[in-house]
């Protein structure tokens, strides 16, 4: 297929071609590696040297006898070479006269799901293999699940392997059977089922005399002639605005994709964020002034009117405005290592927009053997569920049937900067326009006035036995002297009561924090100062109480000590009983501590007594300004 | 009408929404300019993607000191019309050491460019860089994220790269850490190339046929750039019709014979062709994992 395409129109017109980006998955062996191989190796797109490389590759790790190893064209990695499995999605691209393909050959391991995923959410159509001796298996099933969630609505049920089964039509029929009895619970259009051979080239490119019951189009056929999903095309538009351009005062610009829809000179558009309406003035795609723009293409955009519009912002059909709202439910696929945990604090990325998020509720976990919703606590790698989320704003979207673009999202943990999991947004739980505080007139600045002084909260972490609470019971009664309206929130004394449904538990030791905060956070609404004296293990559960309070209204204040001084100091007999295993959970002997990396205060309880600790709290204070009196 | 782009149209359009990705969200974002095709190409989109304004960061090329003097002369021009500050910089401590092309080998890409690089970095502190890589050029960059995390030593781990989803790009990296963009990942060698020639890009010369002293080494054709290059005993360098398909270090890439002297000349001998690109990148062959070490100590 390369010998006709000589000339530069030749070349133009492949450049001009349209693209199918699919993905091979399916479970470990299922010989995705291999029909990429066999698809590069058979539309002749390899290189006298790639064949020569492959050929002595085969010979030191391949795992198909004499034969060459195809699948050795795409595990790129040392470790999969040496492993012989696929660790990461690889891409690879060929190409027909009909069509580009840009291919992304994804792993069949559980523990490279995440992988996958990636693979599939850029994909227009999925093949998914089956091992024709193992049938439709576990993975078989998530991988089908995940691509359905992820908006593959075109599925390739490649049966691999039929060689190893002597071509049995029966087997065939079974596993085709099999799935589709699965798919019909998922949301999947389209399904194609080929009776395949990667290793001998059985209907990939050439079709098979050893499939003669088989009477639909080989693989590759199929791949030609498919006609791509562009759901985009019918959708209202949608450009999230990525960067304002301000080369000069006469000149300003929004930059994006139009993610859905086209848009138009003349358009009646409307900021989905504050329902602003304007025209569209000029599009242009680098130099070029258009007329109109079409889904897909990146453009900068001019507006008629200078309304407020900045990066997270989207554009829109006037007619077809994007839903606004804080609530969500979503399907969610976790991805990290760490479990989700709910009620604790993460960033989700939905277009050019960032914004803190906190799963509010786990609804369930789907079983992916069963589609059964299990009720679960946390989410754990490769897990799917359904959950509830509420972002800190507002934000604009559609629900991820609807549109792709604009209802998918990443959540992405604070610290680690992991991204963590993978969503879509099945609805919003109220709408933003809802919302809506009472607006007080004796508000905190009054109450404050009132106690002539500044409303702060000191959050004092630590090791149990580090002196949280020793010092913080000192530094109220110094206050309490010179005046002060103060509280005490001690770990102890609340678990005691609102806290008494909770346990030790990672999950319940969010929701602890969580709780506590918020109780700090209304009483300093009252105008209080108030001494939090918890372990609070977590950095992200401390960043989210800071997160409540306005800038410099909360300070951290980090009791360190060794954790064999506090284990000599065991006040309550705490770490004893942990480490004869009567409790579990306990935080420096199985659960983790993670100390503040930049505290406001650090007392070093270890060197100083709790009298000079407390001064310095005092002192500390008084330097920032906050025992001044209003 | 069709609202399908074309395959270059939706190559294109990825590419500015990925560089603009960068504008708005690094602190200190930088362009590597290596001067070959493919960074005339990204640069080309660079400019596409923030036109009327000038792209929002610098332009850097990492000098080995050993560049065919024709790239170099590109280079100055290209970054003064496009209006762009440039960076060039050399590992000063390697230079000073001696490490050369012909005595250190493998030694010599790592001090010279793996090295060089991280120090640049380092140096100007930027926390995001683009690299004109394309997935198609070899098996650990088929492997590669668009957004390719990088550790405070500059390392790539292969084994947990973060998961790309959609056209949402994760880039928040703590103090240190870094990232790699790649915003050619998806396009081919075939697509470079009638892409320039659909833009008319300007590319050095060196890409198209013509008279020029080469000797003959490990079955390559080197030219001979200026009074550096060592001639072996016997070794006599002759005029030949070659042209480069990759441009590197004059003493490190081969050359092919050829009588292409227009682009649809290279063009149409390419689609002919029977070996790939970075067969005339000798740096390249030592070991077919090579690249994935290299990347993992923090090449581009």
């Amino acid at each position: 297929m390369r010998s006709e395409a000589f000339s530069a129109e030749a070349i133009s017109a492949a450049a001009s071609a349209d693209t199918l980006r699919l993905l091979t998955c399916g479970s470990v062996d299922d010989g995705k590696s291999t029909l990429i191989g066999r698809l590069l190796y058979d539309s002749q797109l390899l290189m006298e040297d790639q064949v020569a490389e492959l050929e002595s590759d085969s010979k030191k790790h391949g795992t198909a006898g004499d034969d060459i190893d195809f699948a050795l064209l795409v595990d790129g990695l040392e470790a999969e070479r040496e492993q012989g499995i696929t660790i990461d999605v690889a891409y690879r691209f060929f190409a027909t006269p009909r069509r580009r393909f840009i291919v992304a050959d994804t792993p069949g391991h559980i523990q490279y799901t995440r992988n996958m995923a990636t693979g599939a959410s850029t994909a227009d159509l999925a093949i998914l293999l089956v091992d024709a001796t193992k049938g439709v298996l576990t993975q078989t099933r998530r991988h089908a699940l995940i691509v359905s969630l992820l908006g593959v609505r075109e599925i390739v049920l490649a049966v691999n392997k039929m060689d190893l089964v002597d071509f049995d039509p029966q087997v065939f029929d079974q596993i085709v059977a099999d799935f589709e009895a699965f798919a019909a619970q998922i949301a999947i259009d389209k399904i194609t089922a080929i009776p395949i051979s990667a290793r001998h080239g059985d209907n990939i490119s050439k079709g098979s005399d050893r499939t003669p019951n088989y009477a639909g189009p080989t693989l590759l056929e199929h791949l030609e002639r498919v006609a791509p999903q562009n759901r985009a095309a019918d959708t209202p538009l949608r450009m999230p605005v990525q960067w304002v351009c301000r080369p000069n005062q006469s000149f300003r610009g929004f930059a994006g994709p139009v993610v859905s829809g086209r848009v138009a000179v003349g358009d009646e558009i409307v900021a989905a964020a504050s329902g602003r309406t304007s025209h569209i003035a000029r599009i242009l795609v680098g130099e070029t002034e258009r007329k109109s723009a079409a889904n897909g293409e990146s453009v900068m955009v001019t507006l008629t009117d200078e309304i407020d519009l900045s990066r997270g912002d989207v554009i829109a059909a006037k007619e077809s405005r994007p839903q606004l709202s804080d609530q969500f439910a979503a399907d969610i696929v976790w991805m990290d290592a760490e479990h989700l945990l709910p009620g604790r604090p993460y960033l989700l990325k939905s277009m050019a927009r960032t914004v803190p998020v906190q799963v509010t509720e786990l609804k369930y976990r789907t079983d992916v053997d069963t589609m059964e919703h299990n009720a679960a606590k946390v989410l754990e790698l490769n897990e799917i569920g359904v959950v509830n989320l509420a972002t800190a704003e507002p934000i604009a979207f559609d629900p991820y049937e609807e549109n792709r673009d604009t209802g998918g999202f990443i959540l992405i943990d604070r610290f680690t900067n992991h991204t963590v999991a993978a969503g879509a947004i099945r609805f919003a739980l109220r709408r933003a326009s809802n919302i809506h505080w009472q607006a007080l007139d004796v508000d905190r600045a009054a109450r404050a006035r009132l106690k002539h002084q500044l409303p702060t909260v000191l959050w004092f972490t630590g090791l149990s036995g580090s002196g949280k609470s020793t010092v913080a019971n000192l530094v109220e009664k110094r206050l309490y002297s010179r005046g002060r309206h103060t509280i005490v929130l001690d770990g102890d004394n609340v678990r005691h009561g609102l806290n008494r449904d909770l346990g030790f538990t990672d999950v319940d030791r969010v929701e602890n924090i969580r709780r506590v905060a918020e109780t700090a956070k209304l009483m300093t609404d009252a105008g209080l100062i108030v001494l939090v004296s918890f372990i609070s293990p977590f950095r992200s559960e401390r960043q989210l109480a800071r997160e409540l309070m306005p800038e410099g209204e909360f300070l951290e204040v980090f009791v360190d000590a060794p954790i064999d001084v506090c284990r000599t100091r065991d006040p309550k007999g705490l770490y004893a009983r942990a480490d004869a295993g009567e409790i579990k959970n306990f935080t420096g002997v199985d659960s983790p501590y993670e100390p503040p990396e930049a505290p406001d205060l650090r007392l070093d309880s270890a060197a100083e007594e709790p009298d000079a600790l407390a001064e310095r709290v005092i002192a500390h204070l008084e330097s920032l300004g906050r025992l001044a009196a209003e | 009408m069709s609202d399908r782009l074309s395959h270059l149209e939706r190559l294109e359009a990825e590419s500015m929404h990925i560089m603009r990705e960068v504008a708005a969200e690094a602190r200190h974002p930088v362009m590597l300019y290596s001067i070959g095709k493919d960074s005339s190409v990204m640069l080309r989109l660079a400019i596409k993607a923030f036109h009327p304004a000038p792209p929002p960061f610098p332009l850097m090329h990492i000098n080995t000191t050993w560049k065919f003097r024709e790239m170099i002369a590109f280079r100055d021009k290209t970054a003064a019309e496009a209006g762009m500050e440039l960076i060039s910089y050399t590992n000063q401590d390697g230079l000073d050491a001696g490490f050369n092309p012909f005595d250190h080998g493998s030694n010599y890409t790592r001090i010279m460019k793996t090295e060089a690089l991280k120090q640049a970095l380092d140096k100007h502190g930027f926390d995001a860089a683009f690299g004109g890589a394309r997935r198609d050029e070899e098996k650990s960059r088929a492997k590669e994220r668009i957004f390719s995390f990088r550790s405070a030593s500059h390392a790539w781990d292969p084994k947990n790269q973060r998961p790309e989803l959609w056209r949402l790009y994760n880039m928040r990296v703590n103090d240190g850490e870094s990232m790699r963009i790649f915003p050619l990942s998806n396009w081919t060698e075939l697509d470079i190339w009638a892409y320039i020639l659909k833009e008319a890009i300007p590319i050095v010369p060196l890409y198209f046929a013509g008279e020029r002293p080469v000797v003959m080494r490990d079955g390559q054709w080197i030219m001979v750039d200026d009074e550096r290059m060592r001639l072996a005993p016997g070794e006599t360098p002759e005029m030949r019709s070659i042209r480069f398909r990759t441009l590197g270090c004059y003493p490190l890439t081969g050359a092919i014979e050829s009588s292409a002297d227009t682009l649809e000349a290279i063009v149409a001998e390419m689609m002919a062709a029977r070996t790939s690109e970075r067969g005339g990148r000798l740096i390249d062959k030592e070991a077919s994992a090579s690249m994935e070490r290299k990347k993992r100590e923090g090449y581009f």
